[in-house]
This record gives structure tokens, C-alpha cells and sequence, in this order.
């Protein structure tokens, strides 16, 4: 079984990455970009029967730090 | 003064910081490896050195801060052991939970390498009773992820509580409210970002980071 967890960081916190990616997409001519917010995704192959409960633990541990980060969990279907 | 050092995997300022306590307090720290599970017994100070602890994976500290020591050196500090977190040190203590807020990427996105001017605004703790209130200091940064963030009521309680011990006195990552290093409720844990080990001794430069320790000696003994 396998689940994604998507970390972004939280609106309203300053994303100098996505920033420096903004400029460098608009220092390539694309144009109408308004804003861009960098992200991790993590995938995470589980043991069957692994609870929602034990990955968001995982998340609130581990692969987030919820003072700047929200995650979000993804259970994928036979991958 | 018994002193340890907590050596991770990728730290790079241990032994620097060691040099550091050995010439103030005479007596070279013990050095603790980060899988171990016990520090020294009766040990008067910890410190955590700056560098990459586990090649910055994940979030600056993330994984350090895991690591059997750290339970260890939580279970110290809510005895009252001073605690002090050096650069990563101090990432290593936002991603504990032993201090609040976060350390991200400098917002200016280079990697900051000089000596800056600090601000010494608290000298109500154990790591600044040598300086003076208001005391302007030349300690070295070197940091990539440095920039303090956290959310407006931590950083009004933080400066209403005398909790910042130090600001940089020029613009330097983004920090918010240029905060350099912070003090945590009882004022035993202090994150700080410039390198105090690295201004010791005259032929660093100068010798501003020095104080702090002997401050803390003082303190302590």
C-alpha cells in the first residue's frame, strides 16, 4: 500500500524558494504567473493495514513541523 | 564546569565549540555521540554544535532532533541545565520543541558567511549576564537556514517575556524582528544562529563570543 503526503508550507509564511522560481519562470518570458509556493512530496510505501491515524502521526512526528508546514495525506490505490 | 557536546552526524562546529569550553572553563566537555542515550552524570552545560546534522534532510535539524540524545538532553534542560544551541544547534532545538518557531532558508536565499553586529537585549539569563543591556557585539554567522519565523503572538510573548537575547543590528536572513537568538520560558535554553565559539579568541578577530561563556561559568559554578 502506498500514500503520498504532500508538506507545504502555511499560507502567510514567506516562501523565498518559490520566490526565486516566480523570477526565474518570469525571467523566462512566462508571463501571468501570480505567485509560486514550494512543497515536498513524500511517498511512503506502508504495510498493509496501516491506520490514517498512524500516518498522520508519522506527519505530525516527522515529515512535518506544523508551526510553518500542513500536510496532506494521499492513499493511492494499487500503485 | 562539566560540559558536554552532542556530536550528530554532519556536525562541523563540535569541536570548535569543545576548544571553546576547554580554554574557559579549563576542562575539555565530554563529547556524546547522538545514539547514545545518557549524558554524563551531573553535567553543567550542554551544547550543540553547529553544522549539517544529517545532511540538512528533510528540514534543517529534523532528524537530529529525533535522536536518542535529544530525549536525554530535553530531560536535562526541564531539570534546568543550561542548554546551548549553536546555528544547527539552535535548528536542532526549534524542531524539539524546546524552543518555539522555526529556522527557514534565508530570505535573500544566499548562504550568509561574516560577522555581524548583535544586539544584546536580554542580559537576565545565564548565557548574557557578561554583556550589557543594549551592548552592540561582533559575532560570526554562517547559515543558509536562518531566518526566524514564527507567528505574531510567539514573537510578541517572546519579546514581552525579555525572551530574545540577541538581534542582529543589520538586516541579515529575514529573520522576523531580526532575531538572532531566543531564550526559552526558564531561560536555561538558548538557540542562537551567530557563532559564539568562533570569537574566542584574538586571533579571531575578537573575543565578543566569549563572554557568553564565561557569563555562563560564571553562572553555573
Amino acid at each position: 500500500m502506498k500514500a503520498r503526503v504532500f508538506v507545504t508550507l502555511k499560507p502567510g509564511v514567506l516562501d523565498p524558494q518559490g520566490k526565486a522560481i516566480h523570477h526565474a519562470l518570469e525571467g523566462l518570458g512566462f508571463a501571468g504567473v501570480n505567485d509560486v509556493r514550494a512543497g515536498k512530496l513524500i511517498e511512503l510505501d506502508l504495510a498493509e493495514g496501516t491506520s490514517d491515524e498512524d500516518i498522520e502521526a508519522m506527519c505530525r512526528k516527522l515529515l512535518a513541523n506544523t508551526v510553518i508546514e500542513n500536510f496532506r495525506i494521499e492513499r493511492m490505490t494499487d500503485a | 564546569m562539566k560540559t558536554a557536546v552532542v556530536v550528530f552526524p554532519g556536525s562541523n562546529c563540535d569541536r570548535d565549540l569543545a576548544v571553546a569550553l576547554e580554554q574557559v572553563t579549563g576542562r575539555a566537555p565530554t563529547m556524546v555521540w547522538h545514539r547514545d542515550s545518557e549524558l554524563p552524570e551531573d553535567v553543567d552545560f550542554i551544547g550543540l554544535p553547529g553544522g549539517f546534522s544529517y545532511g540538512d534532510y528533510l528540514r534543517s535539524g529534523a532528524m537530529a532532533a529525533r535522536s536518542p540524545i535529544m530525549r536525554a538532553v530535553a530531560d536535562a534542560a526541564a531539570r534546568g541545565v543550561p542548554v546551548l544551541g549553536v546555528c544547527n544547534g539552535f535548528q536542532v532545538l526549534t524542531e524539539t520543541g524546546l524552543l518555539p518557531g522555526a529556522l527557514m532558508r534565508n530570505a535573500g536565499l544566499n548562504f550568509v558567511s561574516r560577522a555581524v553586529e548583535l544586539r544584546v537585549e536580554s542580559t537576565q539569563s545565564l548565557f548574557t549576564s557578561a554583556y550589557e543591556s543594549g551592548e552592540t557585539i561582533r559575532i560570526p554567522v554562517a547559515h543558509h537556514d536562518g531566518n526566524y519565523q514564527a507567528d505574531a503572538e510567539t514573537l510578541d510573548r517572546l519579546e514581552g517575556n525579555g525572551r530574545i537575547a540577541f538581534r542582529y543590528a543589520e538586516e541579515v536572513n529575514g529573520s522576523a524582528r531580526r532575531i538572532a537568538g531566543i531564550l526559552n520560558v526558564s531561560g536555561n535554553v538558548l538557540g542562537m544562529m551567530p557563532h559564539p565559539e568562533r570569537a574566542i579568541e584574538a586571533a579571531h578577530g575578537n573575543t565578543d563570543g566569549r563572554r557568553l561563556l564565561e557569563g555562563l561559568l560564571e553562572a553555573v559554578a
